[in-house]
């Protein structure tokens, strides 16, 4: 049984998480081009080392950040988002409604 | 092959025949390059050879033939799937795995034995409908079928496992399953009898690309210059892909299955079921092969989890309640190259003259021939790419335009 430590919930079993993909910087989407939101939405590092990425812990809902080493499979570090977004985002709001 | 067998049969001396022949040394510069001696890259060398006399190729593999994913999926052959794009292009591989051992004369233990899918709620028996009349359409043979059917075709099926009854069944007479092995050999010895040369234990560890262009792969056994290239490796697309310079959208899983002692047969179709997340079948030796969902986050890391085993064999149990008593004999992994919308990633790619086979994910054996051959017109034509596998391109993405294949995968990850 593989154990994560959650930052909120302290050591749980890793099938009470869910990935939530690789770490990356949203574009704004109301400024980026076609090209800048599909690289965002699709394209990954897929990288074989240590990667920051998003999990869940389902029970409480609490979303956070994990170093993780993807050939070895050993979980380096689990942290809370603060560390890395100090301030709130915010995003210009859509200049018009997409229809459909 | 008949009266081979007659004439030697009564002679003491049998001629040995050689498959491939014994290593030699690179050669500083080859046509082509393929990256990954699996069952794709030697058939993209066949198809070169034998169709369009492109014989100056060179197959690289870092292990031996066949070592990665050709070796560990659970050989499912099958053309139902939802997509018209996708089902042209898998019927067309199914036609030609059917008579593949005549061409290769070397047995890849072809066995058409159908695919049952079953469903489990009426979502899924609305999907089987569209999936049976696509199918129809292209030429494949899928039905819908009652749980009567159900039940006559495999009786050893529990239709009400758990609180999941069993409404009604897909079911594709085509569906087959083949010696996976058998059909990289097979591939490579013809290969290899036209002239290409296959090198193994031959990594490539770095790409030259030089005014976006490639022109040299960088091996552990020196550099070779290259007209063009193929990349054919599964399980660790991004990695290469990286090094051209290429973002592409794949995600790498862990994907584990497992096999039974042998029994007595009892199973003749493969039997999937995606609400259950499992696939089982028996093979030819008698065994019970299990295949289930992808692991739960991305890893190049063969291992294997408690976790998943538990699961997978729960989900089988239900299936087939007397497995309870089997005893597994082996279990392992395969490393696949997962894409948002479950089809693969075929054709040109943004460095010029290198070519992408790449986005596996778990349907990649059944596509061996027909990709092997497509792929084989693109590097002849020098970059025109074939009507088949037009959808299948990089930039479906960036456009938009993915060819969703999810729901038919046969378990969903």
């Amino acid at each position: 049984m593989k154990i994560m430590n959650c930052p909120l919930n302290g050591p749980r079993n890793i099938s009470e998480f869910t990935y939530g993909g690789e770490f990356k910087l949203m574009p704004d989407p109301a400024s980026c081009s076609d090209a800048e939101w599909a690289d965002y939405v699709f394209n990954s590092d897929n990288a074989a080392g240590v990667v920051r990425e998003w999990w869940l812990h389902n029970a409480s809902s609490y979303w956070f950040l994990a170093e993780r080493h993807t050939v070895s499979d050993q979980i380096i570090r689990t942290f809370d988002a603060k560390e890395i977004f100090t301030q709130r985002v915010e995003f210009a709001p859509a200049t018009q409604e997409i229809a459909g | 092959m008949p009266f081979n067998l007659l004439k030697y049969g009564l002679s003491a001396e049998y001629p040995v025949e050689v498959d491939l022949p014994a290593p030699r040394e690179l050669k500083k510069a080859y046509d082509v390059v393929i990256i990954g001696g699996g069952g794709h890259g030697l058939a993209i060398a066949y198809y070169l050879a034998k169709y369009h006399g492109v014989t100056n190729v060179a197959v690289l593999e870092k292990s031996y033939l066949g070592s990665g994913n050709t070796a560990r999926n659970t050989a499912v052959i099958r053309s139902n799937y939802l997509t018209s794009e996708g089902v042209r292009f898998y019927a067309e591989s199914v036609k030609m795995f059917q008579n593949l051992a005549n061409e290769f004369d070397f047995n890849i233990m072809y066995s058409e034995r159908g695919q049952l899918t079953l469903a489990h709620t009426d979502a899924t028996v609305r999907a089987f409908r569209q999936r049976a009349e696509v199918n129809k359409h292209f030429g494949g043979r899928t039905e819908m079928i009652d749980r009567q059917q159900i039940r006559e075709l495999v009786p050893t099926l529990n239709l009400d496992p758990g609180h999941l009854p069993v409404i009604a069944g897909l079911w594709h007479i085509d569906g087959a399953t083949a010696r996976h092995d058998a059909v990289a050999w097979g591939y490579a010895k013809q290969a290899a009898k036209r002239g290409v040369e296959i090198h193994q234990l031959t990594e490539v560890q770095d790409l030259v690309v030089e005014n976006g262009r490639i022109t040299a792969v960088k091996t552990n056994r020196g550099t070779v210059q290259c007209g063009c290239a193929v990349q054919a490796i599964a399980g660790h697309s991004s990695l290469m892909l990286a090094k051209a310079g290429i973002r592409a959208p794949i995600q790498t899983y862990p994907l584990q299955a497992m096999v039974t002692q042998p029994f007595k047969p009892f199973l003749d179709p493969l039997v999937s079921s995606s609400a259950l997340h499992c696939y089982v079948q028996q093979t030819s030796r008698g065994e019970i092969v299990f295949g289930g969902g992808s692991d739960p986050y991305p890893l190049y890391n063969s291992r294997s989890t408690l976790d998943l085993k538990e699961s997978l064999l729960a989900h089988a149990i239900e299936m087939f309640p007397f497995m309870a008593n089997a005893k597994l004999m082996r279990q392992w992994a395969g490393i696949t190259d997962m894409t948002p919308d479950y089809s693969p990633i075929m054709g040109l790619s943004p460095v010029q003259n290198y070519y992408l086979d790449a986005g596996w994910g778990t349907w990649g054996f059944k596509a061996t021939p027909i990709c092997g051959k497509t792929m084989a017109e693109l590097v002849a034509s020098g970059g025109k790419v074939p009507e088949l596998i037009k959808p299948f391109a990089l930039e479906r993405f960036s456009s938009f335009q993915q060819v969703n294949e999810m729901g038919a995968t046969a378990a969903s990850h």
